[in-house]
């Protein structure tokens, strides 16, 4: 999260000597996607040839698709050649007076030291403010263990081999159409790499990852577990990151090798608009793994509080035998944002098993979907899904809808479903007020107990910022 | 302590839905008085105890009530609550997914920052609910369990009992807590509400049956019929209405003039 001025310069420096377009000394590529475009942001980050050719089939490909319209997620059509697609220099406040009131009025409340949140506000600030000097030393300690946790761009760079082998494994560039956007035209991202046996000591968070700022909008994460492998991976920051381009378009890849174990916890919290529904992130996700080898796991966690739309369904493929996929989902909604979310299990191999826990809230105006699919192919003898949606909803102008799909091709299959919608009682917050408890403080206490099984998953210091998070982002929704 | 009520209630009326339920209430509960109110169903008991608590469904259309002499329906129902009014639900809500011991202690230390006390930390506040729990008898296992979730019915009424001594507030309204109870709960739920009874504070019990009231004996009995008190006595009131029924009340009312 480091906006070191240092750091950017040397990041644009190095561009220089790769380049090969005229206007390769601007910093602003023009607007617009085209074939030029892609080749430029390639030669801007030095790739070699394949992975240009990759980008370029990519775009190709894109070209010929259409924007998906099946969702349940309203907003005007998004015109791609107005967009900026590389290194767009973030237009900076330059103080936070500067900074609308109500996002610094959060970051109080989320207790974001003073100089965190310059950075978060997108004010230009000249210190390093966290930890490049942490990342160093847990980058070392990694090493020791034959752990890669870098950059995409680094990855590309030292681990060629290893990126080419897996980029597009899981989530080929045809998968849809804002993957196909992101593989012509991503900007950078995270790359992990453990090898076999190693069972890695921290969890990986992109906190510590120096050059996140500038990657947000077409982020690319690969995740390899080799066999009996083990990773926790954090996903984002608890602060409202201020943003000014509005389309994200990322894509992560997760492969879990024999008794490998993944565990990605998101916490999204992007900006979402201010009260009428004006701005916001329109965040389209595509996220999936594969539980390639046998007894593998992967387990997704999130908690989707910001954005003006979400569309993100991350799923898992289990293929190994005796493998295992987890999805377990807060997506709050508020004023007048939109959330299109849930997960595929797409069963393949035998003995596989499936969780699914999906909480919805919605307050205000906000419109909260999960849609989520279970598949069960022939040969996945016994495989076994669990399913839980449960929607809350706070006042009466907001909705919640749940869309579950199943395509069972295996009769020894057992699936279960369970859905309930509540509502928050005038009761319920008349009872804790009456113990003296505040109308804030109570709902944030039904909000937190109805997602305790989500927030269970996520690690520790996670799951109390989260839970932070999810009472300041429905302040006010109720009484 | 001054001779100052705890709480004087005069001419109060309430109405819900445009429906007037209390229609001139009149009452003064003294520092280390206990008050039992018995009366028919749908006389307003409830009402009372809601309207006193601060519930928005209940619209005040007269009158005044005062809690050491200040305007109690002035306060949000909060500030009623750390001014240390506690009620007893006569229909305690469930809380899915809060737990017990969380809600418990963030209420205390809601009080106790309204009181300007500091805050008690988890031990001080396990240690606290330790003494309560033996007290009211109530089990470690209630405390992990969320708030009142698939508690029995009499698990409900004891766990309310066990707030309020954990709480300790000067002024309790009971609304049928003794309703659901066996002998044994009744026996240690009064025990716990005699322990609290001091010269400091007050107390207000609902009730239709005159067996709570051999444990906890009242210094004073009202009846409330159709919104209105139209009886006082001392604690063989209630023995009398055992024996009699509201009618005779209603009757010996109607005698007086006080009915409608
Ligand atoms: N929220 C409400 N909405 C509509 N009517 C109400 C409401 N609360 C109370 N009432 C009505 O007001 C009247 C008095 O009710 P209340 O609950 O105060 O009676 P009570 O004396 O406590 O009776 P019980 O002994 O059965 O508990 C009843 O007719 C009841 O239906
Ligand atoms: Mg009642």
């Amino acid at each position: 999260m480091s906006t070191d001025l240092e750091t950017i310069q040397h990041v644009t420096e190095s561009e220089y000597k790769y380049g090969f377009a005229t206007d390769i000394d601007t910093e602003a590529v023009p607007p617009g996607l085209n074939e030029d475009v892609v080749r430029l942001i390639s030669a801007k980050k030095g790739e070699p040839e394949w992975l240009l050719q990759w980008r370029l089939k990519a775009f190709r490909h894109w070209q010929k698709m259409e924007e998906p319209t099946w969702h349940n997620v309203h907003y005007p059509p998004i015109d791609y050649q107005s967009i900026i697609y590389f290194a767009a220099p973030k237009k900076k406040a330059k103080s936070l007076d500067e900074v609308d009131p109500e996002l610094l009025e959060m970051y109080e409340k989320l207790g974001i030291p003073l100089n965190e949140r310059e950075a978060l506000a997108g004010v230009a600030v000249d210190a390093v403010l966290d930890s490049m000097s942490v990342a160093t030393t847990y980058k070392d300690k990694l090493a020791e263990k034959g752990i890669i946790f870098c950059s995409f761009s680094e990855a590309v760079r030292e681990h060629p081999e290893l990126v080419r082998q897996y980029l597009g494994s899981v989530v080929p560039h045809t998968d849809n159409y804002f993957a196909a956007l992101n593989s012509a035209v991503f900007s950078d991202g995270s790359f992990v790499f453990i090898p076999k046996g190693v069972r890695c000591p921290m969890e990986l968070s992109t906190y510590f990852r120096i050059n996140a700022q500038n990657t947000g909008q077409f982020e690319r994460t690969l995740i390899v577990a080799e066999d009996g492998a083990y990773v926790s991976y954090l996903e984002g920051c608890t602060a409202p990151m201020r943003d000014e381009n509005q389309l994200h378009a990322a894509v992560v890849e997760l492969v879990a090798m024999e008794r490998a174990t993944i565990k990605y916890s998101t916490v999204q919290n992007w900006y979402p608009g201010d009260k009428e529904g004006r701005g916001g992130i329109y965040n389209f996700v595509t996220k999936r793994g594969i539980c390639a080898g046998r007894a593998s796991k992967i387990s997704w966690t999130q908690v989707e509080t910001g954005s003006a739309i979400t569309w993100k369904y991350p799923s898992c493929i289990l293929k190994g035998d005796d493998s295992i996929g987890e999805f377990y989902s807060v997506a709050v909604t508020k004023n007048y944002q939109q959330a299109d979310t849930g997960t595929k299990m797409i069963h393949i191999g035998k003995n596989t098993r499936s969780t699914i826990v999906s909480k919805g809230i919605s307050a205000g105006f906000g419109q909260n979907t999960y849609r989520g699919q279970v598949k069960v192919a022939k040969g996945a003898d016994n495989a076994r899904n669990y399913s839980q949606c449960d929607s809350m909803l706070i006042g009466d102008r907001c909705g919640a809808h749940t869309f579950p799909y199943l395509e069972v091709s295996n009769p020894t299959a057992q699936l279960e479903h369970e859905a309930s919608t509540s509502k928050i009682g005038e009761d319920q917050i008349f009872y804790c007020n009456q113990r003296g408890i505040s109308t804030e403080d109570a709902v944030s206490m039904i909000v937190n107990g109805f997602c305790k099984e989500v927030f269970r998953e996520l690690p520790m210091e996670f799951a109390v910022e989260a839970q932070k998070l999810l009472a300041v982002s429905l302040e006010g929704s109720v009484g | 302590m001054s001779q100052q009520p705890i709480l004087e209630i005069r001419d109060l009326r309430a109405s819900v839905e445009g429906k007037e339920i209390l229609k001139g209430i009149n009452l003064t509960v003294n520092p280390g008085e206990v008050h039992a109110i018995m009366g028919p169903n749908g006389s307003g008991k409830s009402t009372l105890a809601q309207v006193l608590a601060g519930h928005k469904a209940y619209e005040v259309t007269g009158g005044e009530a005062l809690l050491h002499g200040n305007d109690l329906l002035e306060m949000d129902p909060e500030e009623r609550a750390r001014e240390g009014v506690f009620l007893a639900f006569q229909y305690p809500v469930e809380l899915p997914g809060v737990n017990s011991t969380y809600f418990l202690k963030a209420a205390v230390n809601a009080v106790r920052k309204h009181r300007g006390e500091e805050e008690l930390d988890a031990a001080d506040f396990l240690a606290l609910v330790r003494q309560k729990m033996k007290v009211l008898d109530v089990g470690e296992a209630l405390l992990k369990r969320s708030v009142n979730e698939g508690f029995s019915g009499g698990e409900k009424k004891r766990n309310e009992i066990f707030q309020m001594a954990v709480l300790e507030p000067t002024l309790a309204i009971l609304d049928e807590t003794d309703s659901g109870l066996d002998i044994d709960a009744l026996r240690v739920v009064a025990d716990g509400v005699n322990k609290l009874r001091g010269s400091e504070n007050g107390m207000v019990l609902v009730t239709h049956y005159q067996r709570l009231l051999e444990y906890i004996v009242p210094d004073v009995v009202h009846v409330l019929y159709n919104g209105r008190i139209i009886k006082s006595g001392g604690k063989e009131l209630a023995l009398e209405l055992e024996e009699h029924g509201y009618d005779w009340v209603k009757e010996h009312a109607e005698e007086v003039g006080v009915g409608q």
